[in-house]
């Protein structure tokens, strides 16, 4: 719906076909998360950081100066010294070389942790997921019980029952965190076993283990590797406070925690001795941590979309400078008139151009045409709720004498819910599940009309009354999920008309609807239209919802309207092809002799980026010209009372030519190359 | 595990599928016993290369009954016949021994592909899955592509590069590309835009044609229903309220419900929208309300005109009415 500037959820799973086509998709995953790491300067100093510490001491033998035992009772408790770069210990002994001596394994026993906690976690989790609730219940019940029990104290009797032995220790460790992992790990595996191609692959036959590996792991991975570089981090400092209070690795043998606890009890007479190693570690610490963070950021978390402050400054003075140039005075009172509305992401790609039409007061005015085409844009562009980093570019909105697109929030703000309200094609979207519907309509009514409680609640029972529900008081007591999806539209159509408004904009109203009940909400919206007077903008897909309550219709083809007039003249005598081919393709339009095929239209709408300077619909017509590739103005056409985008529109009329089931390219019906049809703006610009 | 062969005399004449007293309940043990079942007691056959169209409204049961067939929801009661072979309980080997001949497309052309998984890794899954090698299972995988109107070099690219139409075409090459003889379609055009829904069900037809498929089309539009089904199904709360040839049930409704359901599908002919808009307001059905039925007697009796006491004490049977099984007292 909202191409372009929808930020994609961290796990998209459903990507708009807006991904650049030309893409490989050659290891894309792989690709998109070391993308994501060198987008962080944190994680790159982190990453080398810990290659460094790795490569280090894996090769600590080969360039250490001294053995990590060697003592040099010439320099005992020294700084930073020629020989000694990073000084030594109680005992002469050089602290770099322990440092990274140590190092290896420390890194190593923290590894064990993350290996046993994220790959058990991970393996109950899928487990869990794939093996049904009763499985679920059983594993949840030992997860609680694994994570009720004090770790610590756990470690301790370890300690006490098999001795300092490290890598046991961080096992068991990871045992225990493993328990949390768990709970992060079960939402996400759910999800995705809920996803409808896992099943695909059950109707396939595919065993549980198989969707497990196939279909749920692959889509864990990510989480996986920010909780491994969070527990490992973990890992390390539990392996360094268990060294400090004396449960390390055998005496002679370095590690970062029994170097600690060492400094610490020189930390008056030789306080350097304590900043080499605390540094390291916490450095180390730091590495892993800003690696998890820059791998489980949400992709596009950090390119805002928000347009500067100034620029959005500058962009509402232009427009209202155009709109002021030529401000007709008079508009009638509940006259809304768009003219030349033009609609862009920030970026400059126009979603809207050029759309002009009139909603006179009492009537309903349907914008229809296919996903991609603009038409929800046009109808949030009138209540100022476009979304961030788009906004009306150009045009007017008159309303009342006055140009909304060139408003200021604050304004808007005033306007919306009191002129013009909204309802949306998902009721439960406008109410809160947290507060009831009666909560929710009085604190409206008194926000919009300044009604004291009473009153509200009186105005309450009789919005529920009018919007066609018997027991009003009843509802008023219920949560939004208690109810229906056509009781929820039916409240939020109340909630809508809390402020009196005079132009309602119906994005889909219905279209999540049953038909028995989108049929009682359309009633519904007619009569209400007709008692109020007020004015309606009804976005929907359906030509059927059009044909039944739309006094006006503009149809919208790639962010343009083409064609435009009373609902009867245009659905019974379309003059426009895309009109024509819509109908013909509707199998609701064919219900007394269904045809062995429906018409269809080859390919697709095109992208934003895409439209080309001549007829947006040429490339898919059947009718197209040379004529065709030249911009094309809505007119008047010959005998129709409406307004038409169409060079052939009166030649089509005159001979009468249904749109016919082609997959044919139109480029080789008529003498055009693909070439031609695809000139671009850009290319004439 | 290998299913029997259906060698019993009389198979020939045996339904594709057979679906008779289904049951569903939702939850486990006492709690599901309590509840209302969310198929109950569904019984109607698919003849070889039959189209059935199964409608209804939300809540109906109709996706339901797609799930019990393909094995993705446990049964209650009732049974479920491929070509003769009790499939109600079959397990995933039982269902890889159907050879891939009982298939699905779905309706989110968005989760229906593995977003991380090349279309051609998508397409081959079942394939591999029954042993084929991998580059015979890419040949016909690409010539699958092509079929459904998708160019070759389609096998190498993600599911995101592609439309919401060009991805519910390759969810229809996965369904056919092992020559299945029964394909499950819940909702499969809903989500596309009127073009795209007509180019879809265009190909689903022409499959049909060419392959002597069968179709189960389950689907809220009654329209759209009656475009590719030859029979068509409609369910209410769980039970089956009308079953006949389509042209039957959509231009000749007997059943309250149904008449409800065809009166409220709009046509985009203004004048005649409005003849049908006062024609669905003629017939007097009530809201949808809240109250939810007690159990036993006709489920629709809450909104139908015609109830009387008979239509709460007794549950309508399946009567043939004119063409169609009606299950109601009074039509």
């Amino acid at each position: 719906m909202i191409p372009n500037v929808a930020p994609a959820p961290a796990d998209s799973t459903a990507t708009p076909a807006l991904a650049p086509a030309g893409t490989p998709g050659k290891a894309a995953l792989t690709r998109f998360s070391r993308h994501r790491l060198f987008a962080s300067p944190g994680a790159v100093a982190g990453l080398i950081w810990l290659a460094a510490i790795v490569a280090a001491s894996l090769t600590a033998p080969l360039w250490l100066p001294f053995r990590t035992e060697d003592q040099d009772f010439t320099a005992v408790l020294s700084g930073p010294t020629a020989a000694h770069w990073l000084g030594t210990d109680e005992l002469g002994r050089d602290i770099l070389s322990r440092i990274f001596a140590a190092a290896a394994g420390t890194l190593g026993t923290s590894m064990i942790t993350v290996l046993v906690g994220v790959g058990l976690g991970t393996i109950l989790a899928m487990a869990a997921a794939g093996a049904g609730d009763r499985a679920e219940a059983v594993i949840s019940r030992v997860t609680e019980v694994m994570m009720s029990l004090p770790g610590t104290v756990i470690i301790l009797a370890v300690i006490g029952a098999v001795g300092t032995n490290i890598p046991l220790i961080m096992a068991i460790l990871g045992v225990l965190i493993s328990a949390g992992i768990y709970r992060v790990m079960l939402g996400q595996a759910k999800s995705l076993q809920s996803q409808l191609y896992v099943d695909a692959a059950k109707v396939d036959g595919m065993g549980a283990l198989g969707i497990s590996l196939r279909h749920v792991f692959p889509g864990l991975v990510n989480t996986i590797v920010v909780q491994a570089a969070l527990i490992f981090a973990v890992g390390m400092l539990i392996q360094a406070g268990l060294a400090f209070i004396g449960f390390g690795p055998p005496i002679p043998e370095p590690s970062w925690g029994g170097m600690i606890q060492g400094a610490s009890q020189h930390v008056y007479d030789a306080p350097w001795m304590m900043v080499p190693t605390g540094v390291v570690l916490a450095l180390t610490v730091l590495a892993a941590n800003a690696i998890g963070n820059a791998l489980g950021k949400a992709p596009n978390a950090a390119a805002s979309h928000l347009p500067s402050a100034a620029a959005r400054r500058q962009r509402a003075k232009a427009v209202s400078a155009a709109g002021a140039a030529d401000a007709p005075d008079g508009l009638a009172k509940g006259l809304l008139s768009v003219r030349n509305l033009s609609v862009g992401v920030d970026n400059g790609v126009r979603l809207v151009t050029d759309v002009s039409f009139d909603v006179e007061q009492g009537t309903v005015l349907g914008l229809v045409g296919e996903s991609g085409c603009g038409k929800t844009m046009t109808a949030l562009a009138l209540l100022g709720l476009l979304p961030s980093g788009v906004s009306a570019a150009d045009g007017r909105i008159l309303w009342n004498g006055m140009n909304l697109a060139a408003a200021t929030d604050k304004e808007m703000e005033g306007i919306r819910g009191r002129d013009i309200a909204l309802i949306s094609q998902e009721p439960m979207r406008a109410l809160d599940p947290m507060f009831t519907v009666g909560y929710q309509l009085t604190a409206t009514i008194r926000r919009l009309r300044g009604m004291g409680r009473n009153a509200s609640r009186a105005e309450a029972l009789s919005l529920l009354e009018k919007v066609g529900i018997v027991d009003a008081a009843g509802i008023l007591k219920t949560y939004p999920h208690q109810i229906s999806g056509g009781m929820a539209q039916r409240v939020a159509i109340a909630l809508a008309l809390a402020g009196k408004p005079r132009l309602l904009v119906a994005d889909e109203p219905t279209t999540a609807l049953d038909v028995t009940v989108q049929a009682e909400i359309l009633s519904l919206l007619r009569g209400l239209v007709k008692e109020t007077g007020m004015s309606v903008v009804m976005v929907t897909h359906d030509l059927g919802v059009v044909a039944d309550i739309c006094d006006q219709v503009a149809v919208m083809y790639a962010g343009q309207v083409v064609e435009n007039g009373r609902t009867a003249d245009i659905l019974d005598d379309p003059r426009h092809p895309y009109t024509l081919a819509l109908l013909a393709a509707d199998p609701h339009a064919n219900h007394t002799d269904m045809p062995e095929r429906l018409a269809t239209i080859q390919g697709q709408v095109p992208q934003p980026k895409d439209w080309p300077s001549g007829c947006r619909f040429a490339a898919r017509c059947q009718f197209a010209g040379s004529a065709c590739l030249a911009p094309v103005p809505l007119l008047s056409s010959g005998t129709g009372s409406g307004l038409v985008r169409c060079v052939k529109a009166d030649e089509l009329a005159v001979e009468g030519l249904d749109w016919v089931a082609t997959d044919v390219a139109p480029h080789r019906l008529l003498d055009l190359t693909p070439e031609q049809l695809n000139v671009t703006e850009k290319d004439l610009a | 595990m290998s299913i029997e062969t259906p060698a019993r005399p009389g198979t020939t004449t045996a339904p594709m599928l057979a679906v008779k007293d289904l049951v569903v309940r939702y939850g486990r043990g006492r709690k599901a016993a309590a509840s209302p079942a969310a198929v109950d007691g569904v019984s109607f056959d698919i003849a070889p290369g039959e189209t059935v169209g199964l409608v209804g409204e939300s809540g109906s049961g109709k996706s339901t009954i797609g799930k019990a067939i393909l094995g993705l929801q446990k049964v209650s009661g009732g049974s479920i016949a491929y070509q003769g072979t009790d499939i109600t309980a079959a397990g995933p080997g039982q269902r890889r021994a159907l050879g891939g001949e009982l298939r699905a497309v779905f309706q989110d052309p968005n989760s229906s592909l593995n977003p991380r998984n090349t279309v051609g890794a998508s397409l081959m899954e079942p394939l591999k899955l029954r042993g084929a090698a991998a580059a015979e299972a890419r040949s016909k995988a690409e010539d699958m592509l092509e079929r459904v109107g998708l160019p070759r070099d389609a096998v190498d690219r993600y599911p995101s590069q592609f439309s919401g139409g060009q991805r519910q075409r390759i969810s229809v090459a996965r369904a056919l590309i092992c020559d299945p003889k029964l394909v499950v379609c819940d909702e499969a055009v809903s989500a596309l835009d009127l073009s795209t829904q007509a180019q879809v069900l265009n190909l689903l037809a022409d499959l049909r044609d060419e392959r002597g498929l069968s179709y189960l089309f389950i689907a809220h539009d009654i329209a759209v229903v009656r475009f590719l089904a030859e029979r068509v199904v409609v369910l209410y709360r769980g039970q089956v309220m009308e079953n006949g040839p389509a042209d039957e049930v959509t231009g000749n409704p007997r059943h309250p419900f149904t008449q409800a359901l065809v009166a409220a599908s709009p046509v985009p002919r203004p004048a005649e929208q409005a003849a049908r808009r006062e024609a669905r307001e003629s017939l007097g059905i009530r809201t949808g309300a809240a109250a939810t039925p007690a159990p036993g007697g006709c489920p629709f009796r809450l909104r139908c005109p015609l109830a009387t006491d008979l239509c709460r004490d007794e549950r309508p049977a399946l009567r043939r009415v004119g063409g169609a099984d009606v299950a109601c007292h009074y039509a």
